[in-house]
């Protein structure tokens, strides 16, 4: 009995270190949790987000958008840790959740960024899947 | 005499004052839209047909797609347009469309004009950024130059 306790505990151990690795508390959980609902329903096959994809997606020039915004780091920068800014000068805060916690804890605002910042800079949606790899990065950090 | 000075000097202070509290924007959902990216422009800068325009082109907005829900949409043009400044037959581009860029209106070019350095306009990146050089632009102030 003492034993089984102890699996068990070593169980939810485990699962409260992965979560913890995935994301930074429970609104950017539930807002990941609702990005993987609508991957699974675009893929059946789908398995979980993958961070270091979306580490690679945000850095990535895409072609296809507009002409002065070919990555995600043309507004945000290359460190998520500082501000960034807009093409009209104002400042954007950063996106790293350790620095600025109410990050990706409000759908409707990370669904409407998301929707118009992925036509901004790739000239079409991203998938639920390159969404959610992208957002899982970035609320881990 | 006196008295008409007076009188003269009051109304130009009130037409001052009331300059900068005309240019503040006063709608809540439309300071937030489109403060996200730049200020809140006042909405006398721009007449009503150049602000239908603006906002019938946000899936293209000068190189960016700011789209929103059509409710939001429908909002803020109806609060830009009740706003609006006055009809501008001169507020059109080459081909005779409205122009969307406040910074292209010929007062603005006018007000400008050797004012503004390239080192001021280089460091202040884009005409779109205002408080670069008037800071209390978000509070409808441009008088502090
Ligand atoms: C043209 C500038 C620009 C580009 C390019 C851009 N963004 Fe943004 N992004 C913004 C602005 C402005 C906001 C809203 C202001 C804020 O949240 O501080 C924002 C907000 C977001 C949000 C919502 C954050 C939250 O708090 O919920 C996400 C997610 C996001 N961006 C991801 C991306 C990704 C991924 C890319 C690349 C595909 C990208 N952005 C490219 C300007 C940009």
């Amino acid at each position: 009995m003492k034993h089984a306790r102890a699996i068990a505990m070593a169980i939810g151990l485990a699962a409260a270190a992965f979560t913890g690795a995935a994301s930074a508390g429970p609104g950017q959980d539930a807002i990941i949790a609702a990005w993987a609902d609508k991957a699974k329903a675009a893929d059946p096959a789908f398995s979980g987000f993958d961070a270091a994809a979306g580490k690679a997606f945000f850095f990535a020039k895409h072609t296809g958008g507009g002409a002065e915004t070919p990555s995600c780091t043309s507004c945000h920068t290359d460190n998520i840790k500082k501000s960034g800014q807009t093409r009209a000068g104002k400042a954007i805060d950063p996106m790293a959740v350790s620095v600025q916690a109410d990050r990706y804890t409000d759908l409707a605002k990370v669904e409407k960024w998301i929707g118009r910042n992925c036509n901004s800079v790739l000239g079409r949606d991203c998938t639920a899947k390159e969404a959610g790899d992208v957002i899982s990065w970035l609320a881990s950090q | 005499m006196k008295r008409l000075l007076l009188a003269a000097a009051l109304l130009a202070s009130t037409a001052v004052a009331a300059t900068a509290a005309d240019r503040m924007v006063t709608d809540e959902m439309t300071k937030a839209e489109c403060a996200a990216c730049h200020i809140a422009y006042p909405p006398r800068l721009l007449p009503a047909a150049n602000w239908e325009a603006v906002m019938a082109g946000l899936q293209d907005h000068f190189g960016e797609v700011a789209s929103l829900d059509d409710a939001s949409v429908a909002h803020i043009r109806d609060y830009l347009v009740a706003n609006a400044g006055k009809d501008d037959p001169t507020a059109v581009d080459a081909e005779g469309k409205p122009l969307l860029r406040i910074s292209e209106r010929r007062w603005f070019v006018g007000e400008h004009k050797g004012e503004v350095s390239e080192a001021s306009l280089k460091k202040a990146g884009t005409w779109a950024n205002c408080v670069a050089c008037h800071k209390g632009a978000e509070k409808g102030q441009f008088d502090d130059d």
